[in-house]
């Protein structure tokens, strides 16, 4: 029905997937930028903590957060590690 | 040493070695690059484009010159051959001479010295090199930004397209000659590509302003998706060489906006299709 295609006018919907796109691009970039400050060596060093972490909890990559922040004179070492729910409630 | 030293002198010239360049691949460099350089040369810049794309080259046959190719990029690095035989002097503008990339599959056959000193070479009757990078971020794509003044970032409106591309800036930020000798940041220009008004109108083509926010580059065009990219290709023709086509006429605007002119942006609105278009379709 062409006719009442044009009322609907669906072709000027403001909810496309567009702003998905913009919304997912947004954090993602962010999140590299971040990453790109960062010495190299951060990423092998979150492997070798992650492999510690998990000879006693099970976690996952992600679940290892770390950074190196400038503060004034001096750097700090930033570790975040999220454990699972069912391991505080053991 | 009495030779031209545009690199470690110091000494700024005029010619501007611009990078095109994006990461993801397909999205457009060697399209616009064939079409920059032809706009530049027409407009009365003696202007080189070169093809880093070791390997794989291209740019040759988007430039009806692939039966013309002696020696190449590599013979000359490697010295089999002289500049001055490499180049390939376009036929239909005679400011404009294109070098072509080899076809060997050795892609470490790109040394920095050769490239600086054919660039150095270039740059002594040239004002423009235009460098068509290869997709990604390994040593091809490098090698073509490492030296340059200014970069256009090539983006189309999708999610992989603008992150690479912000890759891709943050690279040029970093590891580039600029970069690595604290000399002032290469000049970014982000060019749109492929750009399709009526989709973006639907809410399902991330718009310009949405790729500049994200990346947060000067603009320098928008480039519509358009049919006469893909005839101007088949034919060996630069699409900026066809007058009628609205992606031509969009490479022109660029061309004036990198020699320092101001032109509002074209064909980025939806052309609002009649009732009884819309009624019948089409
Ligand atoms: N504005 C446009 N409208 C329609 N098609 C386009 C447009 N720009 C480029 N294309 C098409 O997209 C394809 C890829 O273009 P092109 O070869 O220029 O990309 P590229 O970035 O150089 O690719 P590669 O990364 O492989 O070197 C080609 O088929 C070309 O015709
Ligand atoms: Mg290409």
């Amino acid at each position: 029905m062409a006719l009442f295609d044009i009322f609907k006018d669906r072709d000027r919907q403001p909810e496309g997937t567009a702003s998905a796109a913009k919304e997912r691009l947004k954090v993602i970039v962010a999140h590299e930028r971040r990453q790109r400050q960062q010495p190299d060596y951060l990423a092998a060093m979150q492997r070798d903590i992650l492999q510690v972490v998990r000879k006693y909890i099970p976690i996952d990559y992600d679940d290892v957060n770390i950074q190196i922040e400038q503060e004034g004179q001096v750097s700090v070492l930033e570790l975040n590690v999220t454990l699972p729910n069912e391991v505080i409630e053991r | 040493m009495d030779r031209f030293n545009r690199f470690n002198s110091g000494e700024t010239t005029l010619t501007r070695i611009i990078v095109v360049t994006s990461g993801k691949g397909g999205v457009g460099k060697t399209t616009t690059s064939a079409a920059l350089s032809m706009g530049l040369a027409r407009a009365g810049h003696k202007t080189v484009v070169i093809d880093f794309d070791i390997g794989l080259r291209n740019l040759d046959i988007i430039m009806d010159c692939e039966r013309r190719v002696v020696f190449d990029f590599v013979n000359v690095i490697q010295g089999d051959a002289r500049l001055n035989q490499a180049l390939i002097r376009d036929k239909r503008c005679e400011l404009l001479s294109i070098l072509p990339a080899s076809q060997t599959r050795d892609k470490e056959a790109l040394t920095r010295e050769g490239v600086q000193a054919i660039l150095e070479e270039l740059s002594q009757d040239h004002e423009y090199i235009i460098c068509d990078s290869p997709a990604g971020i390994e040593g091809g794509a490098m090698m073509a930004m490492y030296f340059a003044d200014e970069a256009i970032v090539v983006t189309n409106p999708e999610v992989s397209s603008v992150r690479d591309s912000d890759r891709i800036i943050g690279l040029l930020q970093s590891k580039s000659r600029r970069a690595e000798n604290n000399e002032p940041p290469i000049r970014e220009h982000l060019l749109v590509t492929r750009y399709d008004p009526e989709r973006v109108g639907r809410g399902d083509m991330l718009s310009i302003e949405d790729v500049e926010e994200i990346l947060a580059s000067p603009l320098i065009g928008v480039i519509p998706e358009s049919e006469s990219v893909l005839r101007a290709s088949n034919q060996g023709i630069p699409v900026i060489l066809d007058e009628d086509s609205r992606a031509g006429q969009a490479y022109v605007d660029v061309v004036a906006r990198l020699t320092g002119e101001e032109r509002p942006l074209r064909f980025t609105e939806l052309e609002r299709k009649g009732i009884l278009q819309r009624m019948f379709g089409g």
